[in-house]
């Protein structure tokens, strides 16, 4: 056991506090509007220029080939410096990642590229009106045409779609199969007439995510993922990649919220109020136990390819401890902290979302009694 | 970085983990809990054959010189089995003694704290009852009087009865003694890791015999960790469990390779083991429903260890204070 960084790790870890030092362009302009985005994309050209793009893709599709406790240590260090998030992170982090995976050699060559240099945006296009959790239930059709694919349905929740050039979209290629095995993944043109984009405003009265209404949209042959009938299994390996991103860099996130709230702690003079004291401890411990965890995690992924079952948890420890910190600054700061334009407001109202997006709790649970516990299934 | 054990030290686990399941087993436990002398001289020749006592203490001293990941690991499979031993109470007043006595005191107490022959036990802070002052020669004390050394001869112990009788608990009083010059919070620290530890244990073997017993108990005609309601308190469980073991590892890798970070790790780590054994005990009376509740079953033990070893060295909400401290609140 040793949680002290190897020489290379201190060494990539050095050379990218540097670099980021020279390079931080400042905090992005909030608001999740235009100004935002070609912001986020001229920093993902920055990241990308100086090799900083992918950093977890193998070097021989343009990314850095950066070892697990690597990419950690990248993420914590770009949520240490508070630096922006890049444009096109799905992209980097789903969409590339399955290409490689399972795309063919000319899929590599056409698509891995543009989402690197963020000239190409990549939107998801999974759930439905009514397939959330269960996603194998999608309806959304793809009906078989010469050269290619006519596909029909409704999308939700698909983040920078107006922004995107390409949707992971996965649709029922075959309607007789069993759920999970007549879907296929494919690659969309956002850029065509047959794909309606509607903002979706939620709760924090943006729009960050879309509905998307697909009525005959055209996605030729060579645009699918991992032949036809495999969309679940492909399906799954980008799902994989989202959680496999969260961890250390999310609790550096999270200590980083926490320095403020125990700043307006003391500016409201509550910091000797037991119960204050008490709840800001949960959440230290809170924050550390997923960091400890996320470590574990990647160790154990790092020896045999999995993490042990300290790897389940970190979506709920993130998701609990950013709800219960963003809760806490309202409680404390007094009214002035629910006007509209407050930041804290918009944190709180933006966590509730934390413990449904990118698997629910109540799913996340299953999937632990289910796979980490091995208790038997409901269904 | 590498937060996983070394094979030495997954050796040193898996043959502590068989040694306990034979020696412990719960009938054997249960006996020794209800006969009022919990410790079993032979249980400790043994494991003092194996060099445990002396785990942590360094070979000048006799001790294996490994560290506090040592102990722990052995800690927390002790804990797993609820096993009655004054293992922790004379690791714990070693660690005083080496990490605050003089020359002198390590030279005339640590060989026989390593070797099992001459155990040691201790009190150190106002709720820590000393788990093993009978029998042992000396005893690390800290009181008004300040931190020091007594022989047991020259203390009073006062026996308590506890709901948890898999251990023996003391209540010391004694004057004057050997003042221990050296500074006491680094030992008591590595108390905390340890207790934390045995928590770990605990509430593990909590968790176990819930999932063992959600799979095979059936009402309405399918096992109970079918159901939802069943199912998400165990998976809460786990997250209690692995919380409170990653907080805990890290803690004890801190004592080892970088104090500096120990005292905030030992207190998150005990603050939270405390909690997750705590209520993963109770979750699991409440998973096992009836029977749980019974005299019968072995859960109750386990109960109460969670219960007692979260009140020694400081609860929960004393640790959560200073941690609030430690980040900022002053």
């Amino acid at each position: 056991m040793d949680l002290t960084l190897t020489q290379p790790e201190q060494e990539f870890r050095d050379e990218f506090r540097a670099w980021l030092g020279e390079n931080h362009p400042g905090p992005a302009p909030q608001g999740g509007d235009q100004a935002q985005f070609e912001f986020e994309r001229e920093w993902q050209r920055t990241l990308h220029t100086a090799g900083w793009a992918g950093v977890s893709w193998p070097k021989e599709y343009g990314g850095r080939g950066a070892t697990l406790v690597e990419q950690s240590i990248f993420g914590e260090e770009l949520a240490r410096a508070k630096a922006p998030r890049p444009a096109n992170v799905l992209g980097l982090v789903m969409g590339g990642p399955v290409v490689i995976a399972h795309g063919t050699e000319d899929q590599k060559e056409r698509f891995l590229e543009p989402i690197l240099s963020a000239e190409e945006i990549w939107c998801q296009g999974f759930s439905e009106p009514e397939s959330g959790s269960d996603l194998a239930s999608l309806k959304t059709k793809a009906v078989k045409e010469d050269g290619g694919w006519r596909i029909t349905g409704q999308k939700v929740w698909t983040t920078f779609a107006h922004e995107a050039k390409w949707c992971m979209l996965v649709a029922r290629s075959d309607s007789d199969a069993p759920k999970h095995k007549g879907l296929t993944y494919f690659l969309m043109d956002m850029d065509q007439d047959e794909v309606d984009i509607r903002p979706l405003r939620q709760i924090t009265g943006e729009a960050e995510f879309n509905e998307l209404f697909i009525e005959n949209a055209w996605v030729p042959d060579e645009n699918l993922v991992g032949g036809e009938g495999n969309g679940w299994m492909v399906a799954i390996t980008t799902l994989m990649n989202e959680r496999a991103g969260l961890g250390a860099s999310a609790a550096l996130g999270l200590a980083n919220s926490l320095d403020e709230l125990i700043e307006l702690a003391k500016e409201r003079g509550v910091d000797d109020d037991p119960l204050v004291r008490d709840k800001v401890a949960r959440l230290k411990i809170g924050i550390e136990g997923l960091r400890m965890g996320a470590l574990r995690a990647l160790t154990a992924t790092m020896k045999v390819g999995i993490p042990g079952p300290e790897g389940s948890i970190a979506k709920l420890q993130w998701s609990s401890t950013n709800q219960a910190l963003t809760e806490l600054a309202l409680e404390i700061g007094g009214p002035e902290m629910l006007a509209k334009d407050s930041p804290w407001a918009y944190r709180f109202l933006r966590s509730r979302a934390n413990s449904i997006e990118g698997g629910t709790t109540d799913i996340l649970k299953n999937i632990i009694a289910e796979r980490v516990l091995n208790l038997p299934k409901l269904r | 970085m590498d937060f996983d054990f070394t094979d030495e030290q997954r050796e040193i686990k898996s043959t502590a983990h068989e040694f306990i399941a034979s020696r412990f087993k719960p009938e054997r436990v249960r006996e020794l809990a209800e006969s009022g002398q919990p410790y079993d001289d032979g249980l400790w020749r043994e494991m003092s054959e194996l060099g445990w006592p002396g785990i942590a203490i360094s070979e000048d001293f006799g001790g294996q010189g490994l560290g506090t990941v040592e102990l722990v690991i052995l800690q927390e499979e002790l804990g797993y089995a609820c096993a009655p031993s004054p293992f922790v109470s004379n690791a714990f007043a070693g660690a005083v003694i080496e990490l605050a006595g003089s020359d002198e005191q390590k030279q005339r107490w640590l060989p026989g704290i390593a070797s099992g022959e001459e155990r040691a036990s201790s009190s150190l802070t106002s709720d820590d009852i000393a788990g093993a002052a009978q029998g042992s020669v000396v005893l690390a004390l800290n009181d008004g009087e300040g931190a020091r050394l007594v022989e047991t001869g020259e203390a009073s112990l006062e026996r308590l009865d506890l709901i948890d009788r898999t251990r023996a608990y003391f209540k010391v009083s004694a004057k004057g003694g050997d003042s221990l010059p050296g500074e006491v919070n680094p030992a008591i620290c590595v108390g905390m890791v340890a207790m934390a530890a045995e928590l770990v244990g605990v509430a593990q073997k909590a968790l176990d015999l819930s999932v063992e017993y959600a799979k095979e108990r059936q009402q309405f005609g399918r096992p109970i960790g079918a159901y939802q309601a069943v199912s998400h308190r165990l998976a809460e469980m786990l997250w209690d469990v692995e919380e409170a073991r990653s907080l805990t590892y890290s803690a004890a890798w801190a004592a080892d390779a970088d104090p500096d970070l120990l005292p905030l790790a030992a207190a998150m780590a005990k603050a939270r083991a405390s909690d997750a054994a705590t209520n993963v005990t109770h979750q699991a009376i409440q998973t096992l429903g009836g029977i749980g509740f019974t005299w019968e079953h072995d859960i109750h033990l386990y109960l109460k260890r969670a219960r007692a070893s979260a009140q020694m060295l400081g609860t929960a909400r004393q640790h959560r204070d200073y941690v609030a401290a430690l980040v900022g609140l002053g």
